[in-house]
């Protein structure tokens, strides 16, 4: 279905953890996006400003990628058309209470944690993708629940 | 609030935007806000996509080499301190638990959070899983944290020194 991007996917990759590392530099937080936006309503003043800001740049820069980085072999994602609304669901309920419990996702722990030389992240990290490989696997297949 | 700490707050804020949109923009170009592209990595037994081990590798890799250097600073360039998770706290069920539930979400559905978000910036195209996954992910997130908050209120009620402390310390920042 896709192909192997593998020099994109690289500098993607190295703007991720600049974005990651400007964060720590500048303003001494950890760019976990579960974390921010779970936050995020029981925030207030600053500590509210300052995520808000966060996820609108994400967006921004998302967005910016999506109308110019046609060069760069980008294209915004356009929704799944026969992907079941039961399964969205159930994925979207599942990935925000497993990271909210988890206390972080792929950026948290994935990049920053190992980054951090965190033990728990690493843990995380191997669980969640050991998780997701084998999920996407026997769903696709052995189950072909959907194609 | 003098004029030079309000200019030093926005001058903080806009680099908080700043991180955003590069991590955003990383995000778009590597491909990970596209769900197919994350499940043809994750599924295995199909034809393999392993681009998502260059995003991983990238990202790890720059934020490996920049946050012991980072960390050696006494603070952050324009906030007062360092707020990080504590690297050393004890593994736990819970974060073992949330990383697997976190984990089948993700293989069902191919989003993490970041790619998540990002779908805000790809409507009207991306509206379905836009209107469908992302409050999904969001009531999961939430309700997650409600009894948390709960508690936390109710132990601010009772311990009405605290609530003044709180409110006479300045925020960060």
């Amino acid at each position: 279905m896709s192909s192997f991007t593998p020099i994109s996917a690289l500098l993607g990759g190295l703007l991720i953890g600049t974005g990651a590392s400007w964060l720590v530099l500048s303003f001494g937080r950890i760019a976990g996006v579960s974390g921010i936006v779970g936050a995020l309503p029981s925030s207030h003043g600053n500590e509210f400003a300052w995520r808000a800001l966060f996820l609108l740049g994400l967006v921004v820069g998302a967005g910016l990628l999506y109308r110019y980085g046609a060069p760069f072999g980008v294209s915004a994602p356009v929704s799944r058309s026969g992907f079941p609304a039961w399964e969205l669901i159930t994925s979207g309920l599942l990935v925000g209470y497993g990271t909210a419990i988890g206390k972080g996702c792929t950026s948290g722990h994935g990049v920053c944690g190992l980054a951090n030389r965190s033990p728990r992240s690493l843990l995380a990290t191997a669980l969640f993708f050991g998780t997701g490989l084998l999920t996407a696997s026997v769903l696709r297949h052995w189950l072909e629940i959907w194609r | 609030m003098s004029a030079n700490s309000k200019f030093s707050t926005v001058r903080a804020l806009l680099a908080v935007f700043g991180a955003g949109l590069v991590f955003g923009a990383g995000l778009a170009l590597s491909g990970m806000t596209h769900p197919e592209k994350v499940l043809d990595f994750l599924d295995l037994a199909g034809p393999w996509d392993p681009s998502l081990l260059f995003v991983l590798a990238g990202a790890t890799g720059v934020a490996s080499i920049a946050f012991p250097l980072i960390l050696r600073l006494t603070k952050p360039l324009l906030a007062h301190h360092f707020d990080l998770p504590d690297a050393s706290a004890g593994i736990d069920r819970r974060l073992a638990t949330g990383a697997v539930l976190f984990g089948l979400g993700w293989g069902l559905g191919g989003y993490c959070p970041g790619p998540a978000i990002a779908l805000l910036a790809a409507l009207p195209d991306s509206g379905r899983e836009a209107m469908i996954f992302l409050p999904s992910m969001l009531a999961g997130l939430w309700l997650a944290r409600l009894p948390v908050r709960a508690v936390r209120r109710q132990t601010a009620r009772r311990s009405v020194a605290n609530a003044e402390l709180r409110a006479a310390t300045p925020d960060r920042v």
